[in-house]
């Protein structure tokens, strides 16, 4: 039988970045917190130690640190005509597992998104005409304006440490940043990362072409660096193994490095992990979730944890995937486009261009998961769409990450892959290949979303959540458009070959992607278009939080994590501040 | 470069020579055999010493031909087989990759739809013997011979087709085999040698990938535009 717990003041269902940033917060406001991660708790200065963390097969391709599908997984349909298939491997997406989450083996590009992006359905209206907006693309305004975060993304940045170039300090552009993002109350924590040969090379052609090339903002520190809570990260070492890789220098912003050094010393949080949060146990008539239920995982047994505040940081399948099974709300119907949970599911529209620079020595080894420089000219809406048939865009960047040769063989198109002629331009190529690529907005279609699947279950007996999920017409023309911009650079650049492969066909578990999935739990301010308000409360249960980026209505041209961490300390602030003084809904419904 | 594979290169090198002299036929004609038999099974076999935890011989020789024939020996470096890709594929076979950790094996099953990737009832290790036998036979039906039987140009024209899709094997598609097969033989060649392939670290002296320990905070700006080399270095050099 389920053994029943004594009542905390919060637990919270996850934790990685968004869990742990709540859990300091609550317990700075005097809570009692638990903590509940379904996988373990590693230690890093043991498990992420030389030599053998710089193991490419264990960690890059077996993927130890990520989500073992066999413990939790999607199905995947393109449309509701077909039957969806598990996804018994994963490829094109890495769901993350244990303390600290998927910030455990991220790059640590830690971008914000641009103030159109927090207004995207009004902004668009204005600027093109409200009849411009297809019908089916449900992309929706943020119920929080950039101006309202900014303080939050700076609080993000300054736990990470983030290296980086300001664009726009309090309005005034700044030489070498990024002159489209919105203003920042200052300058970065930590200087810019210093750049490889092959982001001098892109640099410089882009500005040859009219662009505004910056340094991209890195949760790599450049310098040492101790942050607000008093944790210090060492320097990078220009390892090139961010990417699915734990970070031995403690260079790299992760819950391990930044914060759970802090609660690990708290006496009023408990973590505890191997614990797999199967169900949160819902009033209905109360709107308020009375207990979670867990099972451990070392012995098998079921507990119940009562808690008066409950924060879903279990990341876009997860927190989906438990309001779905738990019943709070109500599913969204594709068909009718009535109901919420479930709804604007989207992800990353990624896509570049191959580049080959035969005369230069590029050391593409040396690198760190968010080493590069990067424009934003075709970003959002920094650029007029009249006429082109799309909305949207990315930021075109050459990143080096790191050569790690299992996987990074840049050879010429054309070239075949095995034999003699293979190995030839193999070993020609290696130190001389590069990608400009592109981080492509994905907008909300109504086609694409999440439910449950009728067939197929998960280990605890729950059925699996299921994805519904194409391109649309107006990704694979937004990254047709962006992709080539990337081209144009990489000829600008001298290269001998140009290997262009914009976004097309349809989507596809196999090859990696990204792990940037958004929304399934979209913020609004209408509770018949999302599952929670401003404040990340959801509709129908006050005592609910929902953290990550399932909130996003639909996905920019970004990577998602510092709008995340930015978003985790706006609904801290929300709680602490207001509702925890009268613990109701914030918003009437 | 060291001089184990100096050593390899020039006995590979010799027997190298030999195979070329078979010039490949242009394309393959399905029904009627491509090749007649080689005067000497020219397939080569894998490194002497090789033992294997978990592939039959049959098995052990039709991954030795792949992987020579995938990775050939030139200047470069020796062959697949030689670098120890085969001896890598059996400890990944034999260990929790073949027993098919880190796999979603609920049913029903059903052949992948576009998109969806693996949906294999079997582990990798049944999944590949199951393929092994439907290649050889493949082979034996249209060639005359099974895979390691055939000479080098006769082997590159069955992996073509089976890279095409074009080799019509009973129960499983080819291009599916062949796609799984040329990843696990490229993981043999460029994993860290500790699994048993790339020996001598051959693939990343062939490249130029200096390996471990990867700490160029102070090198980055230094070599910038500038030939960085080192002579490998692996995760048992350090341990
Ligand atoms: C390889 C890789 C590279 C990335 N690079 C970047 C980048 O450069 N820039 C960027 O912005 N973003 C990047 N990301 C994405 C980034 O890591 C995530 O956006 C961020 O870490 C998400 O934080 P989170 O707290 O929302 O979710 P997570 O970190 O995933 O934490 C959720 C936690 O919940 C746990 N959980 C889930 N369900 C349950 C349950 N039922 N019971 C108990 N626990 C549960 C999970 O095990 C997990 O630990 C990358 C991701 C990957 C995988």
């Amino acid at each position: 039988m389920t053994r029943r717990l004594k009542e905390v003041d919060a637990v919270l269902v996850g934790m990685g970045w968004t869990g742990s940033i709540m859990a300091r917060e609550l317990s700075r406001a005097g809570l009692s917190v638990v903590g509940l991660e379904r996988g373990q708790d590693r230690k890093p200065a043991d498990a992420f130690a030389l030599p053998g963390i710089r193991d490419e097969l264990r960690y890059a391709l077996r993927q130890e640190l990520m989500l073992d599908p066999a413990v939790q997984t999607v199905t995947l349909r393109h449309d509701d005509s077909q039957i969806a298939q598990p996804v018994r491997r994963f490829g094109s997406f890495l769901p993350g597992d244990g303390v600290g989450g998927m910030g455990t083996h991220w790059n640590g590009q830690t971008y914000r998104f641009l103030p159109s992006d927090h207004k995207l359905r009004s902004h668009l209206s204005q600027r093109y005409g409200a009849k411009a907006i297809p019908e089916d693309m449900m992309i929706a305004d943020w119920p929080i304006g950039y101006d309202e975060l900014e303080g939050h993304y700076a609080r993000f940045e300054a736990l990470c440490g983030i290296s980086g170039k300001a664009g726009n300090i309090r309005g005034e552009i700044q030489e070498g940043g990024n002159p489209f993002e919105g203003w920042r109350s200052g300058e970065y924590p930590n200087k810019p990362l210093k750049s490889s040969q092959g982001g001098v090379l892109f640099a410089a052609a882009a500005k040859s072409l009219g662009y505004h090339p910056f340094p991209s903002p890195a949760a790599n520190a450049s310098n040492p660096y101790t942050n607000p809570e008093g944790v210090k990260l060492g320097g990078c070492q220009y390892c090139g193994h961010c990417e699915r890789f734990g970070c031995e220098a403690d260079a790299k912003a992760s819950p391990q490095t930044t914060l759970l050094p802090v609660l690990a010393k708290d006496p009023r949080v408990e973590i505890r992990d191997l614990a797999y949060v199967s169900k949160l146990n819902y009033d209905r008539k109360a709107k308020r979730i009375t207990s979670v239920t867990y099972v451990d995982l070392r012995t098998g047994e079921e507990l119940e944890q009562p808690a008066g505040l409950v924060i879903l940081s279990a990341w876009v399948f997860g927190n989906t995937h438990l309001m779905l099974h738990s019943g709070i709300g109500t599913a969204y119907d594709a068909k009718t486009g009535k109901g919420t949970v479930g709804r604007n599911y989207c992800y990353q529209i990624n896509s570049g261009a191959q580049l080959f620079l035969e005369n230069e020595e590029l050391n593409p080894f040396m690198g760190t998961g968010a080493l590069g420089m990067v424009i934003d000219d075709f970003n959002g809406d920094n650029f007029d769409h009249s006429g082109l048939g799309f909305f949207g865009g990315g930021y075109v960047t050459l990143n080096t990450l790191g050569a790690r040769p299992i996987s990074f063989r840049p050879v010429p198109p054309g070239t075949p892959a095995w034999g003699k002629e293979w190995k030839a331009a193999t070993a020609k190529w290696y130190r001389h290949g590069a990608t400009i690529s592109v981080q492509g907005s994905n907008y909300a279609s109504r086609g694409n979303h999440l439910d449950l699947d009728p067939t197929y279950r998960d280990p605890l007996g729950r059925p699996l959540l299921r994805m519904t999920y194409n391109f649309t017409d107006n990704d694979r023309k937004m990254s047709a458009f962006v992709t080539g911009k990337a081209a144009e650079i990489a000829k600008a650049m001298g290269a001998q070959h140009v290997g262009v492969r914009a976004r097309s066909g349809d989507f596809d578990v196999v090859p990696y992607q990204t792990s940037h999935n958004t929304g399934g739990t979209p913020m609004g301010s209408d509770p018949h278009t999302s599952v929670v308000n401003r404040y990340l409360q959801s509709w129908d249960a006050h005592n609910l939080f929902v953290l990550g980026s399932s909130v996003f209505p639909q996905n920019a041209g970004y990577n998602p994590t510092g709008a995340v961490g930015a978003l985790a300390y706006w609904a801290a602030d929300a709680i602490v501040g207001k509702y925890l003084k009268n613990p109701s809904a914030l918003i009437p419904a | 470069m060291s001089d184990a594979i100096q050593r390899r290169q020039f006995l590979i090198g010799a027997g190298g020579a030999t195979l070329a002299a078979a010039v490949p036929p242009a394309a393959p004609a399905a029904e009627t055999p491509l090749l007649s038999a080689p005067s000497q099974p020219a397939a080569p076999q894998q490194a002497a010493g090789d033992s294997f935890q978990i592939l039959s011989a049959a098995e052990a020789a039709f991954l030795g031909a792949v992987a020579d024939t995938m990775i050939p020996a030139d200047g470069l470096s020796p062959s697949g087989s030689d670098c120890g890709v085969v001896v890598y594929i059996d400890r990944q076979l034999a260990g929790a990759y073949g027993a098919g950790s880190r796999i979603y094996t609920a049913g029903p099953f059903q052949p992948p739809q576009r998109g969806t990737g693996w949906q294999s009832p079997l582990p990798p290790l049944g999944f590949f013997r199951a393929g092994i036998a439907a290649a050889d036979h493949w082979c034996v039906a249209t060639y005359g011979h099974s895979l390691d039987h055939l000479d080098e140009a006769g082997r590159i024209v069955a992996l073509k087709a089976m890279e095409k899709g074009e080799a019509s094997f009973q129960g499983i598609a080819s291009k599916l085999f062949f796609v799984e097969l040329l990843q696990l033989v490229m993981e043999g060649f460029f994993s860290d040698p500790i699994y048993g392939g790339n020996r001598d670290k051959a693939s990343w002296r062939m490249v130029g990938y200096p390996g471990l320990p990867a700490t160029y905070r102070e090198k980055i700006e230094a070599w910038r535009g500038k030939r960085y080399e080192q002579d490998p270095q692996s995760i048992a050099d350090f341990s």
